[in-house]
């Protein structure tokens, strides 16, 4: 078996945070326990409502923040054996709003060559040539290279954060969110360029989203994340097809309703997002979830097993995602 | 669903979007600066009167420290008794008062750049550190700044001056190691508002190492408002150096400063009141300048601060 690119292994983040003047830290867990493997080539998709641990988890996968506990594995090395430069090499952020991931201070051509820059590769003539390739590469036209980002459209900015991500020749894009802080008539756009570009590259994709009906375009496999735990992981068509998770039918419901740009799919769920510093008891989604029965406000559900995944609910049998 | 048509609308769509006239930010910058009349008008002075201090020797013929004593408290040329051969008058050792003047603005000025170049490397330095790192370290430094605000400029000062001796490098010394309050305090702030900004999570994830990130990332991002303190903290140290010099623990005679110059002149204030009169002008126009510019620099960067 070839070894995943990215593997996590029952990775935890908890944060300290106070709650106010002379009351005791409480810890808050946006990170629970996620164990995940992205294989070479795929598009793996995480969805969530705002709040789940969605950033935290991209973040844990850039080496920005180290897990408090539990492996974060890049082809098989363990991310903290892993000097940092060579971790930027291999995987490279998108943000999810290009207003604040480009230094305003920096010309495009300053901003796509940083990496160059910063890791010391080619003379500046050689960065030059580079940053025009990956300019051409993401559609952007060459008379940008000398402009400012606040000169640029939120769609440019993008391309320019994506030329900037690509110009290393990482294997792993981690997309924040790509295209929600865009334009409805550019995201399309913008993920067809990332499709075009993870041919092109032959990239792997880590792709954060709260929209699954981006998700169900180009992911090829899906994890639900609920209150810093992943729920449901199954490859698209069953996701889709047969969502085992009550928040996973949730979820796809709320896409299906006539608006689905409303915002986040909280329509589909009664109940408001936990408070993640006092999770519910047994199941944490069992305030909000339709089926929910006594036993799991008690007890916490173990992973059930699908062909293509897991689910992590007490009622969720292939009959139960079938009647669903 | 609002799946994304596969249209391949590449190239020729970001082709469509349209680059408005590429100016760099020093360029927009000097536009707005060109407009704002309280920019002008103090970088106008300000620019005359570093000009004086620039080219003494060509605008007066006479040598500040010349005395001469049968020509002693000359007045100006606008009084019954002036001429043109004295035109600001003489002092009380009959020196030339428009040379000693032009002369001081070079002191004046001496004492407010290295004043400004001392406590701003010191006050950026500890504020931006305080503003990245966070914690601990942010706690550390916020002590150090306590310590500071709850000395007593002018205290220290004469205090210092009493211990070790008055002389203009004491001065520049001591208002340097005072006057960075201000800037730790603006630096941290601004430091920590940039921190959090996503392209500094880039370059952290692109593998650039601290010491770029805090030069090339935060650095130019906070520059507008340290620049703004600048200017104040050098009126500031200006002024500092005058009311020093007054009391006689700042620049010593025969040197040429303002606040000097007013200390000496305060004994004839009743019968000649232009021997304070010259130099208090001089003063207070040369500081109004620089605070209108720092005013001005504040208006004219402040607009992209906000967005
Ligand atoms: N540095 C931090 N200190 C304390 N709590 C944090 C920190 N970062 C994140 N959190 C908390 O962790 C939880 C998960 O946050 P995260 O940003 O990962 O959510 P998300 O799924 O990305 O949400 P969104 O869709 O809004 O981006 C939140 O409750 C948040 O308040
Ligand atoms: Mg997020």
């Amino acid at each position: 078996m070839t070894v995943p690119v990215l593997e996590l292994k029952d990775v935890t983040k908890t944060y300290r945070v106070g709650q106010g003047f002379m009351k005791p830290k409480a810890t808050l867990t946006a990170v629970g326990g996620v164990s995940l493997t992205v294989a070479r080539g795929e598009v793996h998709a995480l969805v969530g409502e705002s709040g789940s641990g969605k950033s935290t988890l991209a973040k844990l996968l850039l080496g920005l923040i180290a897990p408090t506990s539990g492996e974060i594995r890049i082809d098989g090395v363990p991310i903290g054996q892993t000097d940092r430069r060579e971790v930027a090499r291999r995987i490279q952020p998108v943000f999810q709003d290009p207003y604040s991931s480009l230094n305003p201070r920096k010309s495009v051509a300053d901003l796509v060559a940083l990496p160059l820059v910063a890791h010391g590769i080619g003379s500046s003539a050689e960065r030059q040539a580079k940053v025009a390739e990956m300019l051409d590469a993401v559609g952007l036209p060459r008379r940008v290279i000398d402009a400012y980002p606040n000169q640029l459209s939120g769609g440019q900015r993008q391309r320019v954060a994506i030329a900037r991500a690509l110009v290393m020749r990482p294997d792993v894009l981690i997309c924040d969110e790509p295209t929600s802080a865009l334009d409805v008539s550019v995201q399309a756009q913008i993920l067809n360029l990332l499709m075009d570009l993870k041919r092109e590259f032959r990239l792997t994709y880590f792709f954060i989203s709260h929209n699954l009906a981006v998700v169900e375009h180009l992911a090829d496999r899906v994890a639900v994340m609920y209150l810093g735990r992943i729920v449901e992981e199954r490859g698209r068509e069953g996701l889709f097809g047969a969502p085992a998770h009550p928040y996973s039918r949730a979820l796809l419901d709320s896409v299906l309703t006539p608006d689905p740009d409303l915002g986040m799919p909280e329509a589909g769920i009664s109940g408001a997002f936990p408070n993640p510093i006092a999770p519910p008891s047994g199941c944490t989604f069992h305030p909000r979830c339709p089926q929910a029965t006594e036993r799991c406000s008690r007890e916490a559900p173990a992973s059930v097993a699908f062909a293509d995944g897991f689910a992590t609910c007490h009622n969720a049998g292939p009959a139960l995602a079938l009647a669903g | 669903m609002t799946a994304p048509a596969p249209s391949s609308a590449l190239a020729p769509a970001a082709a469509l979007e349209a680059v408005p006239p590429r100016r760099s930010p020093t360029a927009r910058f000097l536009r707005r600066a060109g407009r704002n009349p309280s920019f002008m008008i103090g970088a106008t002075v300000l620019a005359i009167i570093v000009a004086m201090a620039l080219f003494a020797p060509l605008i007066t013929a006479y040598d500040p420290y010349d005395q001469d004593i049968a020509r002693r408290l000359i007045p100006p040329v606008w009084h019954a008794k002036g001429s043109w051969e004295h035109w600001l008058g003489t002092d009380k050792l009959g020196r030339d008062y428009f040379a000693r003047l032009v002369y001081g603005a070079r002191i004046s000025l001496l004492i407010g750049i290295a004043t400004v170049v001392v406590s701003g490397l010191i006050g950026t330095a500890l504020g931006v550190a305080g503003g990245y790192f966070g914690g601990r370290v942010d706690m550390a430094i916020g002590y150090v700044v306590n310590v500071r605000l709850a000395l007593p400029v002018v205290l220290i000062a004469l205090a210092a001056a009493a211990l070790v001796g008055s002389s203009l490098e004491t001065v520049i010394l001591v208002l340097g190691l005072l006057l960075w309050d201000r800037f730790a305090v603006v630096a941290r702030s601004a430091t920590m508002q940039v921190a959090h900004a996503d392209y500094i999570a880039a370059a952290r994830a692109i593998g650039c190492s601290t010491r770029r990130i805090v030069l090339s990332e935060v650095m130019p991002n906070i520059l507008n408002p340290l620049i703004v303190v600048a200017t104040l903290e050098m009126a500031h140290a200006i002024l500092l150096e005058a009311a020093l010099s007054f009391l006689g623990l700042g620049v010593q005679p025969p040197l040429p400063s303002w606040g000097l110059m007013i200390a000496e002149g305060k004994q004839f204030m009743f019968f000649s009141a232009w021997v304070i009169a010259i130099p208090g002008v001089a003063l207070a126009s040369l500081v109004l300048a620089i605070n209108l510019l720092g005013d001005g620099l504040r208006d004219v960067t402040a607009p992209e601060n906000r967005s």
